[in-house]
């Protein structure tokens, strides 16, 4: 992870939305381009279907300007949730900064929810990388769906946060929790300079 | 640094309430009469609450009394970097000197001693002599003396002798007045229940109520007719909020603002990026304070931080922590080696090297070269040992000493003085015991005569390598001496095992000694070493009696020989006079007879060697000790003729051999 170059003076942040299909991980990072001055953004690129599922990944680049004498850039994605592109995920998750796990919060979606985690954990495992150790923040989406048909954060948090991350509640469609999610992810993620700079 | 004061800073703009009435008093009686009333003087308190303006207060007054007067300002920063560059171009006494015509010193920012032990020094005795020429010291710190972190006692002491006093912040009247004083300067009206308001804002201190007063400022310059109490408090409530943010802000100091907040300050991607910001400055920050406090901390120790500073003016400290890292395991090394540089040659241990770890290679260089220098202790002779020590009944107490000895070094007898006539067996036992101890882990067995102790002490003069040669010793885990008694009328070499005894016995280190009698009949030898031979175990060899001398005969013929003939072994058991050491050098020599001329042995060639030329014993009684190593002027005694080599002449000799 080549997080902070201090020679260049750059900090590239790659962090990936990670979660089951459908969960709302594209819907964030539209509510995010839609507000980043276009200055500020690169093109948003994003691999859809004929029925807005992501076939492969988006991809949205932020500048954040000049911050501490450091050039710093964001780099968002998003990883397709359908199972069958583990292959994807994979590749999209290679060298990763954090992850933004976006749960679906629907009762119905539980199951899917779980196996995402556990799908996320074996893929950074696969890249030698302990899920404890990278940064990761849980996003709880769809908050604004009938109380009936969503689990509350604290029920979530009993079944997908026993790593005790930090969890946030969200509706991505409207922007609630959007840049919350991203700030604390971001918070988590510049917290390792100090531990990963170079000797 | 500065001789030129802020004119600003007087005590005419300064305004006094309850709060800092007792810091001013105190303030000009001391400009009033430099040198005798409160000095020195020490003004402390919470930042920007006037200390600076005080202290330069004082020196422009002192001044203004009296024209004549040198007075000086200068922060302890200043005084740091002043100090530094002289003893760097080596003028550490010029840097003093400067000081000696001031009559006012005035030091702003004294809590920077803090960890600063040579600074600390340094500017100990700077007071100390402006007290006691009288000349008045002004400080100004920002917490009392006993809150600066690792501040020198007798600095402390000495501030507490003149007079502390502290600033607080400015109460209600005396913030309005200030803003009143602030207002006309700037030639501005108020209506007096605006400047109320404002003053009714309970501000840290003075610099913040200037802020806000700032602020009204400007608003009145953009906006037509008088500010109302109204308009001042939504300024101030605004003030409030934005308080709270340049609380944050501090934080942030050096980072630079992104263009994007200042221009949507609302929105989700602005503040998104202000708390990016805050969070990467924190990071970088914390870096940057770990590396002030490094360097300090070294600094205050009196090591070079060259490289640490050189990284803290840069930008953004790169690599921070493995620099700090990579630094303070440079200068745990040169800690390490001056230590040994201590212990080998205390003269150069001063040296500054050892406080740059810069230079590291060179201060490596110069302890490997000491340790060259010094060279090998002289150990014990590997042929006598214990295994080969006959042990009989009248050498079996001095034999469990030194076997004791030899297992417990250093807590069960010692010193050990092993005491007899010649021949008896005191050197093969003191090396004995040199070869057991020399078996411990990290052993430093210095076994060696008094002769050559007293020749290597006199060559150490002669080349001035004394120290090494001290330190040399000094490090031996056990020192064994063989003839002590040959240090006797030597009251230089006495001298100096006198005070290495001391040294390895505070360590905790075994002494052996053999003597040719008891310490106290020696005569010449110092009291103070007699008392000390003594204060161990003294035991005593006696004389081999015919069963020693047998055994070793026997011993003898066997191993150069290959024989245990009685009679011969009868023969030169029974001989009187015969100490052992004859009685091996007869085998010896009968050896040779037999090797040589091819003589058959028998009791009649024995006789023949032992009788034949001279009837006297074998060995000519050249030396009065017994040792394995002996000078050819072993048994002089006198100090003119041990020299043979006279050294050329440094005071210090004539002073060590008068």
């Amino acid at each position: 992870m080549s997080l902070v170059n201090f020679t260049t003076r750059e900090i590239t942040c790659k962090i990936v939305y990670y979660g089951p299909g459908r969960s709302g991980k594209t819907t964030n990072l539209q509510y995010i381009y839609g507000r980043v001055p276009d200055d500020r953004r690169g093109r948003m690129v994003s691999l859809a279907t004929q029925t807005d599922r992501t076939l492969f990944f988006d991809f949205l680049p932020i500048e954040l300007g000049s911050i501490s004498g450091f050039a710093t850039r964001f780099q968002l994605y998003t990883v397709p949730g359908q199972v069958y592109y583990n292959a994807t995920r994979k590749l999209v998750l290679q060298g990763a900064d954090g992850v933004v796990f976006v749960a679906d919060s629907q009762v119905r979606q539980l199951d899917e929810n779980v196996e995402s985690l556990q799908n996320l954990q074996a893929n950074l495992l696969e890249q030698g990388i302990d899920v404890r150790t990278i940064p990761v923040v849980l996003q709880y989406n769809k908050q604004d769906l009938p109380s009936d048909l969503i689990l509350a954060p604290e029920e979530l948090d009993d079944q997908l946060n026993f790593r005790m991350v930090p969890a946030l509640g969200a509706s991505a469609v409207s922007g609630k929790g959007v840049f919350e999610t991203l700030r604390a992810i971001s918070e988590r993620v510049l917290r390792r300079l100090s531990e990963e700079q170079p000797a | 640094m500065n001789g030129t004061l802020n004119p600003r800073f007087t005590f005419e703009t300064f305004v006094v309430g309850p709060a800092n009435r007792l810091a001013v008093s105190a303030a000009r009686m001391a400009s009033e009469n430099p040198g005798a009333a409160y000095n020195p003087l020490f003004i402390y308190s919470a930042s920007g609450l006037g200390k600076t303006h005080l202290i330069t207060a004082v020196g422009a007054r002192a001044r203004a009394l009296s024209p004549e007067l040198r007075v000086e300002y200068l922060t302890l920063e200043e005084f740091v970097d002043a100090y530094h560059a002289a003893v760097a171009a080596g003028q550490g006494e010029a840097f003093r000197g400067r000081f000696a015509d001031v009559d006012v010193i005035l030091i702003d920012d004294v809590q920077f001693l803090a960890q600063r032990l040579e600074t600390q020094a340094e500017l100990l005795r700077l007071v100390t002599q402006f007290l006691e020429q009288e000349h008045q010291v002004v400080l100004a710190s920002d917490r009392p003396p006993r809150d600066i972190e690792a501040l020198d006692e007798r600095l402390i002491s000495q501030f507490a002798g003149g007079l502390v006093v502290d600033i607080g912040p400015p109460e209600f009247e005396s913030r309005l007045a200030i803003l009143r004083r602030k207002a006309e300067e700037r030639g501005v009206d108020f209506q007096q229940a605006v400047l109320a308001a404002v003053a009714e804002f309970e501000a840290r201190n003075v610099r913040e109520l200037l802020g806000l007063l700032n602020r009204l400022i400007a608003f009145q310059a953009v906006n037509e007719g008088a500010l109302t109490v109204e308009g001042a408090r939504t300024l101030l409530g605004l003030e409030t909020m934005l308080r709270a943010e340049e609380g944050e802000g501090v934080r942030v100091a050096g980072a630079e603002e992104p263009a994007v907040a200042a221009a949507k300050p609302v929105d989700e991607f602005a503040d998104f990026l202000d708390s990016v910001g805050t969070a990467l400055a924190r990071q970088v920050e914390a870096w940057r304070k770990r590396l002030q406090e490094t360097a300090e901390y070294w600094e205050g120790r009196g090591y070079r931080t060259a490289r640490l500073t050189a990284l803290l003016s840069a930008d953004t400290p790169a690599g921070a922590e493995g620099v700090v890292r990579a630094y303070e395991a440079d200068v745990e090394r040169l800690q390490a080696l001056e230590a040994e540089m201590t212990s080998l040659d205390p003269g150069r241990a001063g040296d500054p090297v050892f406080r740059d770890p810069e230079r590291l290679a060179e201060a490596e260089a110069m302890v490997g070269g000491a340790r060259g220098g010094s060279g090998p202790l002289p150990g014990p002779a590997a042929s006598y040992t214990f295994a080969l020590y006959l042990e009989t009944d009248s050498n079996r107490m001095a034999l469990t000493a030194a076997r004791a000895a030899a297992a417990q070094p250093g807590t069960q007898y010692n010193p050990l003085v092993v005491t007899g006539l010649n021949g008896v067996g005191k050197t093969h036992l003191l090396h004995a015991i040199g070869n057991a101890l020399a078996e411990r882990p990290d052993a430093a067995v210095a076994c060696l005569s008094a002769q050559r102790f007293l020749d290597d002490y006199v060559e150490a003069l002669d080349r001035g390598r004394l120290d090494a040669w001290r330190a040399r010793y000094r490090r031996a885990t056990a020192f064994l001496l063989d003839d002590v008694q040959l240090l006797a009328l030597k009251p230089g070499s006495q001298e100096e095992l006198f005070h290495l005894f001391n040294v390895l016995f505070e360590a905790e280190r075994q002494l052996v000694f053999t003597a040719s009698g008891a310490p106290g009949t020696i005569e010449g030898l110092d009291e103070r070493l007699v008392t000390r031979l003594q204060g161990g175990l003294v035991v005593d060899l006696p004389p081999a009696d015919r069963d020693v001398r047998s055994a070793v005969a026997r011993r003898e013929l066997e191993a150069r020989l290959g024989t245990q003939e009685e009679d011969i072994v009868a023969y030169l058991a029974e001989r009187p006079d015969a100490s052992l050491h004859t009685l091996v050098e007869t085998v010896q020599r009968v050896a040779q007879e037999v090797e040589g001329a091819g003589d058959p042995l028998d009791l009649a060639l024995v006789r023949r060697v032992v009788e034949g030329e001279t009837g006297t014993p074998v060995r000519p009684r050249r030396s009065r000790g017994s040792g394995v190593v002996l000078s050819p002027l072993a048994g002089v005694r006198s100090p003119e003729k041990v020299i043979w080599r006279w050294p050329h002449v440094g005071e210090r000799l004539i002073e060590d051999f008068r």
